[in-house]
Parts: C-alpha cells; structure tokens; sequence
C-alpha cells in the first residue's frame, strides 16, 4: 500500500522540487575545479600574496554559491520563498559578525596600543 | 473507487504539508549553525596572529594532507546527493549502498582530521599554546563534532533502511540528513579557504 502511494504521480506534484542528476554533477565537477584551482595556485604561489588573497576569496564564495545551488537546491522552491529570506538574514547576520568584529577589534587595537608597544609585540614574535 | 484516492491523496497531501514545514524548520536550524560558524571564524580572524611565541599557521599546516581531506568530504557530499536521486526513484539498496561510501568517506576525513589534531596535541602545539591555536582547534572542532553527529546519524539510517525499509518518515530523516551533510561541505569550503590557504599564505 506505501509502495503504491509512493509512486502515485500525485505526489511528485507536490513535493517540492524534483531532482536530477546533472546538478550534482556540475556541482561537484565545479567544486572540484575551483578547489584544485586555488590549491595549485598558493601551493605554486602564482601570483603576489596580495592577489592570492583576492583569488582565493572569490574563488571560495564562486564554491559557496555553486553549492548552495546545486546542492542545497536554494532557489529551486515555489513562491512564498521562505527558505531564501532567511538564507538572506543569515547571510546579513553573518556579514555583521564577521566584519563587525574584524573592524572593532582593529580599531581597538590602534587605539590602545601606542607605536612602541606594537613595535614590541612585533619583536616578541605576536603576543 | 474514486471517492477513495481522493481520501488517499488529501491524506498524502497533508503530509507532505506537514514535511514542508519540518524541512523549513531543519534549513533554519542550518542557517543559525551558520551564524555560530561565522562566529568561530570572526573570532579566528581576530586571534589568528596571537601566537604568543608559538607557531604560525604556515608552520603547523601540511597542505597536502589537507587537500586530501576536501577532496573525501567533497565527494561525500556528492555521492550523498547520488543517495538522495536514488531515494527519489524509491531504490533502497542504492540508496544504502550511496550511504555506506559517503559514511566510509566522511569517516575516513574524520580519521584524518583527528589524526592531525593529535599530532598537532603531541608536539606541544595543543589549544593551550596559543590564542591562535584555540580559536584554530575550536573553529575546526566544532566542525569535526558535526561531521561526527553526521556520521552517527548516518549509521542510524543505514540501518533502518535495511530495517524498516523506505517509509516515509525514514525519507524524510534522510532528506534531512542529506541536507545537513551537504550544508558540512560548505562550511569546510570556508575553512579550507580562510583557514589552510590563508595561514600559508601569510608567512
């Protein structure tokens, strides 16, 4: 009785979204390519380490964006979009927290601590 | 005849209604695992330079070694979405068989992973050593202990589909489970990135 429900073509109309293969595919050939991309590029160390820096960020979120799509099927479901406004407030949370704190422990950092101090923790190998 | 498919149906729509709300639940629960991660990683970015004496990343991190533990989990996540083409087209031994390589190959990232920790803890470069070394061991712990409740859920179902079969909570669980693995790779996108690529970059 559970097999013949399962497999009634009703259901598949409602579930949410239907999957195949090639999506997983791309996604992992992507993955594969972007990770071995910047492995091979710092290992080599390509370029300057300024425009590594640069490289492998955008090459981490070009991943993160290919896998949340092709893996965690966002943007596949149908309207009231529940699942991309919160994916949307946690990346605005996430933005806040990280460069938030970045910033403010920075700017504390310069503001209290006087050159020859810096100068010193530098000598000591960063306390 | 017909009167009866239709129960069938509004019952069958009912729960996939009820399902809906539980995935939307699950995607929040994974939406403020994130905002925790990216907490770990501001409080890496903070105290990644305080190495109080100690080693610096470039020091203690073997990029190979790592590449090889991406390239496991990677794939894990990929044959855990084959796992999840063949719980559409209700095949249980496949989908088990997906299962069974994606638990051996995040196990065997997780074998890796402790590996390295212990060696890091053998030499002295434990958590205690550094500002830096805590945040590194809290930021890729705290993601070393959800592979491991991955992988505990993992064996779970990997016994229940041989148990009770394909019903419809047991597909449920796993499209859970499936969500919760993939969602692991990409947070191990940013700590391969941020982490290993940058500590060595920034001799």
């Amino acid at each position: 009785m559970s097999q013949s429900i399962n497999k009634s073509p009703v259901i598949s109309k409602h579930e949410d979204e239907r999957l195949s293969l090639k999506p997983y595919v791309y996604g992992y050939i992507i993955s594969l390519v972007l990770t071995a991309t910047a492995y091979l590029s710092v290992r080599h160390h390509a370029a300057s380490t300024t425009v590594l820096v640069g490289l492998v960020v955008i090459l981490a979120l070009t991943q993160f964006i290919v896998q949340v799509f092709y893996f965690l099927h966002l943007g596949k479901e149908t309207k009231p979009r529940w699942k991309l406004y919160i994916f949307f407030l946690m990346v605005s949370i996430v933005l806040i927290i990280v460069f938030g704190s970045i910033w403010i422990i920075n700017n504390l950092n310069s503001r209290m601590t006087i050159p020859q101090q810096i100068q010193y923790l530098n000598s000591q190998d960063g306390l | 005849m017909a009167e009866n498919t239709l129960v069938v149906n509004e019952k069958v729509q009912l729960e996939y209604d009820g399902d809906n709300k539980v995935f939307l639940g699950f995607w929040i629960y994974i939406m403020t695992d994130c905002v925790l991660f990216a907490s770990l990683f501001a409080v890496y970015a903070v105290l990644h330079g305080n190495t109080f004496g100690g080693p610096s990343a470039s020091e203690i991190f073997n990029l190979p070694y790592v590449m090889i533990e991406t390239l496991l989990l990677l794939t894990s996540s990929f044959t855990c979405g084959l796992a999840m083409i063949s719980l559409q087209n209700r095949q249980a031994a496949k989908v088990r068989l997906f299962f069974i390589i994606t638990f051996i190959l995040g196990l065997s990232f997780l074998v890796m992973e402790i590996k390295e920790f212990h060696h890091l803890t053998t030499i002295g470069d434990s958590w205690t050593r550094s500002g830096f070394l805590s945040s590194y061991f809290t930021l890729v712990g705290t993601h070393g202990l959800h592979i491991s409740v991955g992988l505990i859920w993992m064996a779970v179902m990997i016994f229940r589909i041989k148990k009770t079969k394909l019903t419809h909570a047991n597909i449920r669980r796993m499209k859970m489970l499936a969500l919760f693995w993939h969602f692991l790779d990409v947070i191990w996108i940013f700590i391969f990135s941020l982490v290993y690529l940058f500590g060595v970059l920034n001799k």
